[in-house]
């Protein structure tokens, strides 16, 4: 099984999702975003937390114009899974993977603390370890994390069961509590919190191991 | 050619800068201000033969994320 890490200048995230990809069996490579291409025969594409181009314009917007995302663009229109975590998240939903967009936490300050999160769905090779209602402890480290929708796509991502995981007390005003979503094939995650940050004893928690550990099975098995 | 494209939340979209900015005028004594919105104003310097039709099409696909965001253009 083969996952590909995407690293723009100012990622930060980068090394901590190829470990958290590596334990989980994966052989990792990372593809820098200049590049045009993934590597053949690439499983799953990470793209990392971080502030990819400085955050300058948007977060996101302009590493979602990089040459390494339109790769992963096509990748995700193949069907092809992919997660982005933080940085990674405002990328996907920048380049249209995702719907929505990530505004200014609503308190305006920079959060980086340990939140619960709650399990909504288990009908994703991401969740697909856990219980719905199922408690995670994860950390967030983001100043634009307010996932942003309009009512309609909100209430198309509920009813489709989309909706990954919200927060159990909501810390930048995301609407619905919103902590992570899927693309319509579920195949795509996109989340706020750092499940690659809580994979380890040493990180102080290890409640998101089962993301990457339940992608291994079902990939291998797709 | 220059033009001028302004970029602002949509209606409906909280700014919690325009917000912050709206206490602190309040806290001020500036007391008749009912709401504040923060935009962006980006310059764009373009050679000869561009058209307004180029600078829409930068907004759609960079500029602004019409998702959030609502862009009008100058041209200057």
């Amino acid at each position: 099984m083969k996952a590909a890490v995407v690293v723009f200048p100012g990622s930060n995230c980068d090394r901590d999702l190829a470990v958290a990809f590596e334990a989980a069996g994966f052989d990792v490579s990372m593809v820098w975003h200049k590049d045009s291409e993934l590597p053949s025969g690439v499983d799953i594409v990470g793209v990392p937390g971080g502030f990819s181009y400085g955050d300058y314009l948007r977060c996101g917007a302009i590493a979602a114009q990089s040459p390494i995302c339109k790769a992963v663009v096509n990748h995700a229109d193949r069907g092809g899974y992919a997660i982005g975590i933080c940085n990674g998240f405002q990328v996907l939903t920048e380049t249209g993977v995702l719907p929505g967009a990530l505004l200014r936490n609503s308190g305006l300050k920079y959060i980086c603390r340990s939140v619960d999160l709650k399990v909504a769905t288990t009908d994703s090779v991401f969740t697909s370890e856990y219980s719905v209602g199922d408690v995670m402890t994860v950390p967030i480290a983001h100043h634009d994390g307010n996932y942003f929708a309009d009512a309609e796509t909100v209430a198309k991502l509920q009813g489709e069961d989309r909706v990954a995981f919200t927060y159990c007390d909501n810390p930048n005003g995301s609407i619905g509590d919103i902590a992570g979503i899927l693309s319509d094939n579920r195949r795509v995650l996109g989340m706020m919190p750092h499940p690659e940050r809580a994979v380890d004893e040493a990180h102080g928690g290890t409640d998101g191991v089962a993301v990457f550990r339940a992608l291994t099975g079902i990939v291998a098995t797709a | 050619m220059k033009a001028r494209v302004h970029v602002m939340l949509k209606n409906g979209v909280l700014d919690p800068q325009g917000e912050a900015v709206r206490h602190a005028l309040g806290a001020m004594g500036f007391d008749k201000v009912n709401g504040v919105r923060q935009g962006k104003v980006i310059d764009l310097s373009l050679a000869e033969g561009s058209s307004e039709a180029d600078v829409t099409d930068m907004c759609e696909k960079l500029l602004a994320n019409t998702v959030i965001e609502s862009y009008s253009i100058e041209i200057l």
